[in-house]
Order: structure tokens, then C-alpha cells, then sequence
């Protein structure tokens, strides 16, 4: 059997868009990971929030694909700003109700809070949009939806599809991971953070208020969701209550793969398994007639599972030398 | 008044009374050491007064400002410097990032502070690119030294500077230690090596088991039989 390339390709291309989808998601967890030490449950709903706020807020303005430039470019910025200003209230919002009354409590108690907090905010998913899928009001324009730029803008003679929405995500996610490190690595709060991070009681022997620090991890975190869930929204033109759910665990085990704490490490941790679920989903089919998508979990968490018996502390991950 | 006063600190790990009523002061300009033995309290008095742990009953006042109840960064914020036990430098950054973040209270690092320190300890100025966590046990005790000083302290709280490194060093690091008094800080020194600390010290106290037994000029403390045989070793 042949090598079929062009699927390879198209899949690839799949698999890099949801893999940087899945990447901002997975900087949520590593964030709060990485400062606090806990694996923040409720991320995955904070995600399926920020999707369903900006399908509020789409649906609220009315723009349609008929709509002006000018107002579809206006509505999808409104709804990713919005989406991304939600979800960080959101996640900062849990943390100072829940997180912070528990932060010298066993570390099981606020494990067993964020997924407490994961269940309420499913809870009021299905009170804000129902329980069954919806599909978000189309906002592309009609000749984009089978637009595809490798034809158009390099006139290539090819049936691998570029859609614009591809490319969107990409536009959309690199500014974020290149801002989020130019603030953790450059900025005073960011200094702040990657200290409290490494000893939080030396950190505040420094002078750093080490409770507002731990909270723009969390604003961090959730805004870097919030705008995931924008995006997931219309890549996947649909959002459901319970899909923070498998991309929450799809991501968590990106953050774990790439070494959770390390902010690069969740990225390629991210982007190895949304190319892993592309694959899994549809190239393998090519193959293996028996294949398909119900095997996706199976592979990812098998990857997981390997990585973390030849490199437990992930791709990335510090060997924790200095964790005494 | 003095610069620095406690009042009848009571400090609790849990059910365990580490502190029972420890009263001390230090003046402005002055070295003072805390003495004592293993778990006595010497760093639980240190760690009440930066503010890392709250007493249950008793004040701290800093040039008459009552600071016990606040924060540790807030009393960070006043002026009041530390080099914890055991260093705690941050280990995954480098030395300069070390020393740029002791003077986080200043907002940005003074040109002139990073001179004095690298002054100091020329060996941190070598390694200034080197993470933290790969150095020596030495090397780290000269960061966090000046890291603290990097804030431009009001009251420095030395922990244990001495513990783990060798007598060379240990010279060194005393030396330093009334190099920085000179130029005008004041100095709240922890040792369990109780010789060098009475030697750089102008008073001292004593501690045992959360109590304060015995204060006095760090000279009498060295005639002083008790000290002579609890801590200075001598029959």
C-alpha cells in the first residue's frame, strides 16, 4: 500500500490546528500547575465557558456571513476579546472563592474543589444553552466556506484544503504564546510569577504579594481558554456543554506530555496530540479499515502513557533536582 | 526607642508553642545575635518577623510601627531584608535574576547596589549567568546574602549564614557580614556557631526552647560559663 502524501498533509494541517487549540488550553493547566501545584479540574469547563460566551455574544450583535467586512471582522474580535475577558473573571473568580481559602489545606481539597467547580459550571452550561449541541450563526462569508488558499493565493494544483478558518487559528494562537512568554519572561509580574512559582516563601521575602500573583496566573490561565473556546467554537462549528470535557483532558495530557510547569513544553506537548487525534481520526482509516475516531482516546493517553515511563517528567519537563 | 522591638512573641506551629514570650531589641547600627541550639526558636523569631508566620499573642514593632499581623511583603515593603535558612535562592534562574528580584520592593534594581554586592562577593559577578540551583552550597549562601541586600535593607535577618560551608568561607562571609553593618544596616543574626557570631556581634541573645535565657554584650556573653559550655564547646 501506498504512501498517500496528500492525506498525510491534509491531516497534518488538521492536526497542527487543533494541536495549537489544544496548546492554549494546556498553558492554562501548566500556569496554575507550575505555581501552585494543582491540577486545575474546572479548565476544561472554564474553555466550554468561554465558547459559550462568545456564542452569546455573536448571537447578540446579529452579524451574519451577509454582514459588512467590517462587521464580521468587528464581531469576531468582540467575541474573542469578550470570550477570552469572561473566561479569565471566570477562572481568577474560582480561584478567590475556592483555591485561595484552601492554599495551605491538604493538596487533595482543592483537587476534589475543581472538579466540584468543574460540575457546577457544567451545570450552568446546560442552563445558558441547553444540553445538545448548537451550531454558532455563521459568520464567514459564503464564498470563503469552500475557499482554499493554496489554490487561490499560490495557485496550486492540489486537493490538500487550506481553509481560512486554518489559518485563522494559527493567527490567533502564535500572538498569544508569543505575548504570554514576553510577559512571564520580561515583565515584572512575570518575574513575579516564575519566582512565586520556584519558592512562594522566598517570593514574598522579596516583596511579592504572592496571592496576586497566583491570581494572574489564573487570569492568565483562563483567558488563554477563553479565547481557545472562541476558537473552538467555529472550527468545530458547534459547542456543547461537556466539550471542555475531552478537550480538557486532551490538553491536560499535552501539558503532562510536554512536562507540566514548562511553557513551551505544553505547546509542543499540544501540538503533538492534536497531529496524534488527526491521524488517529482519519488517516489511519486509509490503512486499518477497522480504525476511527472511537480509538483516538485509546492512542493519545497510550502516548502518554509511554512518555511518561522513559521520561516521567514529560518532554520538557525540569528533572526535579531542586524540588526538595 | 529601639529600631527593631519584640514583645513577648508567642509563635505556634500548629499545637507546637514555639515561641513562649520572647522579648528582644535592636538598635539602629547595631550586629545582634540570637543564639541557641537546634529547633530553640532562633528561626521561628526570624520568620515572625519577616512575616512569613503570624504570633498568636505579642508585637513586633519596627521603628515603632507595629508589623507583626502584616504580610510578609508588606513588611518586606519596610525596609526589613532576609536570607532564609537553608538559602532558598531561586534555583531555576540565574544569579543576576536572583540578586534583580531582591530588589523587587525597589521597583528597578539600582546599578550601584548590584557594584556593591558583586563588590562583595566577586564570585557572584563570575557566575552571574549560572543558574542558582547548579552552585555551590557556598556560592548559594553569598546570593541569598546578597540578594537580601539588594532591597537596601533598613534591618537585615541573617539565618544561619555559616550552616554547611567551610571555615574559610565562613571568615568570608563574616566579614562581610560587618562589612555591611559598616556601611550602616542594621543586622539581626541566627547562628548555631555561636564563637563567630559573638565575634562579629555587638550584643547577643540567648534562646532556649522559645525563651529568652540570657542577653547581654557579646563580649560578657563570651565570659558567660553558661555559653562558654552550651555553646562554645569548652569544658
Amino acid at each position: 500500500m501506498d504512501f498517500n502524501s496528500q492525506l498525510f498533509v491534509q491531516y497534518l494541517i488538521i492536526g497542527i490546528a487543533s494541536g495549537a487549540l489544544i496548546s492554549l488550553i494546556a498553558l492554562g493547566y501548566t500556569l496554575v500547575y507550575g505555581i501552585v501545584e494543582l491540577i486545575n479540574f474546572a479548565h476544561g469547563e472554564v474553555f466550554m465557558m468561554g465558547a459559550f460566551a462568545a456564542l452569546t455574544l455573536v448571537a447578540a450583535t446579529g452579524v451574519t456571513g451577509d454582514s459588512s467586512a467590517g462587521a464580521i471582522i468587528g464581531v469576531i474580535a468582540l467575541a474573542l476579546l469578550g470570550a477570552m475577558v469572561f473566561s479569565a473573571l471566570l477562572n481568577f473568580g474560582i480561584d478567590r472563592i475556592a483555591y485561595r481559602r484552601l492554599r495551605n489545606a491538604p493538596r487533595l481539597a482543592p483537587l476534589i474543589a475543581a472538579i466540584g467547580f468543574s460540575f457546577i459550571l457544567q451545570n450552568i452550561g446546560i442552563y445558558w444553552h441547553g444540553s445538545n449541541p448548537i451550531t454558532p450563526p455563521s459568520i464567514i462569508p459564503a464564498e470563503y466556506r469552500a475557499y482554499n488558499i493554496l489554490n487561490e493565493w499560490f495557485d496550486l494544483e492540489t486537493r490538500i484544503r487550506l481553509r481560512p478558518l486554518d489559518l485563522a487559528v494559527l493567527a490567533v494562537t502564535i500572538p498569544l504564546l508569543v505575548g504570554l512568554t514576553w510577559f512571564v519572561y520580561r515583565t515584572r509580574t512575570g518575574k513575579a510569577m516564575r519566582a512565586t512559582a520556584q519558592d512562594r516563601e522566598a517570593a514574598a521575602l522579596m516583596g511579592i504579594d504572592v496571592n496576586r500573583t497566583i491570581a494572574t496566573a489564573f487570569l492568565l490561565g483562563g483567558a488563554l481558554a477563553g479565547a481557545a473556546g472562541m476558537i473552538a467554537l467555529y472550527y468545530n462549528n458547534a459547542a456543547r456543554f461537556q466539550m471542555g470535557f475531552r478537550y480538557g483532558l486532551f490538553a491536560f495530557t499535552a501539558a503532562v506530555l510536554g512536562g507540566i510547569g514548562n511553557l513551551a513544553g505544553s505547546v509542543i506537548g499540544g501540538l503533538c496530540i492534536g497531529i496524534v487525534w488527526a491521524m488517529s481520526d482519519g488517516f489511519m482509516k486509509e490503512y486499518v479499515p477497522a480504525w476511527g475516531a472511537q480509538w483516538t482516546p485509546a492512542v493519545i493517553f497510550g502516548v502518554l502513557v509511554l512518555v511518561m515511563i522513559f521520561r516521567p517528567s514529560g518532554l520538557l519537563g525540569e528533572q526535579t533536582v531542586d524540588k526538595v | 526607642m529601639a529600631m527593631l522591638e519584640i514583645r513577648d512573641l508567642h509563635t505556634y506551629y500548629g499545637h507546637i508553642h514555639a515561641l513562649k514570650g520572647v522579648s528582644l531589641d535592636v538598635e539602629q547600627g547595631e550586629i545582634v545575635t540570637l543564639i541557641g541550639s537546634n529547633g530553640a526558636g532562633k528561626s521561628t523569631t526570624l520568620k515572625t518577623i519577616s512575616g512569613l508566620l503570624q504570633p498568636r499573642e505579642g508585637t513586633v514593632r519596627l521603628g515603632g510601627d507595629t508589623i507583626s499581623g502584616r504580610p510578609a511583603h508588606r513588611v518586606a515593603a519596610m525596609g526589613v531584608a532576609q536570607s532564609p535558612e537553608g538559602r532558598r535562592v531561586f534555583p531555576r534562574m540565574t544569579v543576576l535574576e536572583n540578586l534583580q528580584l531582591g530588589a523587587f520592593v525597589r521597583g528597578k534594581p539600582d546599578p550601584a547596589d548590584l557594584a556593591r554586592v558583586f563588590d562583595l562577593f566577586p564570585r557572584l559577578k563570575e557566575r552571574a549567568t549560572q543558574k542558582a540551583g547548579t552552585m555551590s552550597g557556598g556560592e548559594q549562601q553569598m546570593l541569598a546574602i546578597g540578594r537580601a541586600l539588594m532591597a537596601r535593607p533598613t534591618l537585615l535577618l541573617l539565618d544561619e549564614p555559616s550552616m554547611g560551608l567551610a571555615p574559610l568561607l565562613v571568615e568570608t562571609i563574616f566579614g562581610v557580614v560587618r562589612d555591611i553593618n559598616a556601611q550602616g544596616t542594621t543586622v539581626l543574626l541566627v547562628e548555631q556557631n555561636a564563637l563567630m557570631a559573638l565575634a562579629v556581634a555587638h550584643r547577643g541573645y540567648v534562646i532556649q526552647t522559645g525563651q529568652i535565657v540570657l542577653a547581654d554584650d557579646a563580649a560578657k556573653l563570651r565570659e558567660n560559663e553558661m555559653v562558654r559550655k552550651a555553646y562554645l564547646g569548652e569544658e
